[in-house]
């Protein structure tokens, strides 16, 4: 018989940030898939919350998109505070 | 090391000035410190011997449950069992990264368990060895971990984004490895004559071997040399094998045990200690498949991955099912 399917497991550590993803792992179905992170990701208290996907779910960007999707940014330095200089006395804003 | 003697498929060192405009690109990024991730172009022998690299690391840390499992019923006190189990549970979840890395390569998981099975995959000499007595368990913590984490530790800033980020979930747990073995001896070599007889008697059996992990001096190797540049190898073996030597000596004097080695002295010059010849052929002939335990070992395993193939299957089947089940009822 073939594989189990591959899925992808995101964690939500106790310290209230995102989940995060952590890594994959093989599983017959949804409910074992958490069962088995739960095993493999947070045998030492790494999270609260577990997420798992069927990798084949997930649509990626290209890697030969990255100029095109990213560069645009790049210039666009006037949207980061450190762009404007302001007096010194206010400059704790 | 867990992967030892990789080949590369290459004959010859490129310099850029004969690589393609794609493999330059890619090299400079590698040179540049920055991550090659799954699916960025990438030349096929870096893919394969990543590929080789990675299940190797991974087989030996899957076979690597078997000579410390064996021990799990006989651990002599509830506190160590539970050390043990957590430490093998560990180890487990090591081959997991390792086989998820790997599988980003574009290899399947059966794929390598059937190279592992059919022998044309190897796994660490190391794990060829008898684990004879209790105190071997605590050899193999401290020793053949703390070999491990050598190597293990500048892997997280290897070339291939995601067995870097395996090896960086690795090394948190590993230091616990190292440290749980150090104090199951700690403990034979502070009680009855016998027990520090045993705890001598495991280091005499484990020390040369964990030598050997590090695999044969690199010297020409083109290998070696091609896996520096690319930066899946970041130290030589003779650099990691000293390196082991020096922080073991004085761990060995705490323990009040004897390094087995008539050669090994303080080098005032080289800031190192000198150390005997390692008897290479013993080596050669463990990876040829001649080691103490080879056969048992890789028989063990396909029997558990025989005797699992029912759950693995029903499982499935019940998987499908459910979904069958479910859009029936929609
Ligand atoms: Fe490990
Ligand atoms: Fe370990």
């Amino acid at each position: 018989m073939h594989e189990w399917p591959l899925w992808e497991v995101f964690i939500r550590s106790q310290h209230g940030l995102a989940h995060r993803h952590v890594g994959s792992l093989h599983a017959a179905d949804a409910e074992m898939a958490v069962r088995n992170a739960r095993d493999v990701y947070t045998r030492r208290s790494e999270g609260v919350s577990i997420w798992v996907v069927r990798s084949s779910d997930i649509i990626a960007s290209r890697p030969d998109e990255k100029d095109a999707l990213f560069e645009p940014s790049d210039d666009k330095v006037y949207r980061h505070p450190t762009f404007y200089k302001l007096p010194d006395e206010v400059d704790n804003m | 090391m867990y992967a030892q003697m990789v080949k590369t498929g290459v004959d010859k060192l490129q310099s850029l000035d004969e690589m393609s405009a794609r493999e330059r690109a890619f090299q400079e990024r590698i040179d540049a410190d920055k991550r090659i991730e799954p699916k960025d172009w990438m030349p096929d022998s870096y893919r394969k011997t990543l590929i080789r690299q990675i299940s190797q690391h991974a087989h030996s840390e899957i076979v690597g449950m078997l000579p410390e499992g064996n021990w799990i019923t006989r651990a002599p006190t509830l506190k160590r069992k539970a050390i043990l189990m957590a430490k093998v549970q560990d180890e487990g979840g090591h081959g997991l990264y390792l086989y998820s890395a790997a599988e980003t390569l574009g290899i399947t998981r059966d794929q390598m368990f059937e190279a592992l099975h059919s022998g044309r995959a190897k796994y660490s000499s190391i794990f060829n060895y008898p684990a004879l007595t209790w105190a071997d368990i605590g050899t193999i913590g401290w020793l053949v971990d703390g070999a491990a984490i050598m190597n293990q530790v500048p892997l997280q800033r290897c070339s291939y984004g995601p067995y870097a980020r395996a090896m960086v979930r690795v090394c948190k747990e590993e230091s616990f490895h190292q440290r749980q073995g150090y104090d199951s001896l700690l403990a034979l070599s502070r009680g009855t004559d016998e027990q520090k007889r045993m705890a001598q008697d495991a280091l005499n059996r484990w020390w040369w071997p964990s030598l050997m992990m590090f695999g044969p001096p690199d010297g020409e190797s083109v290998h070696s040399a091609q896996s520096m540049r690319w930066k899946i190898k970041l130290f030589s073996n003779d650099e990691l094998r000293q390196r082991f030597i020096d922080l073991s000596v004085p761990q060995a004097e705490v323990l009040g045990l004897k390094i087995p080695d008539k050669d090994l002295k303080w080098n005032d010059e080289r800031g190192h200690y000198d150390f005997g010849e390692i008897d290479w052929s013993e080596l050669y002939e463990v990876v040829k498949g001649n080691g103490p335990c080879n056969r048992e070992r890789l028989s063990e395993r396909i029997r558990a991955w025989n005797e699992g193939s029912w759950v693995r299957d029903a499982a499935l089947a019940h998987a499908e099912k459910n979904i069958h089940r479910a859009s029936a009822n929609n």
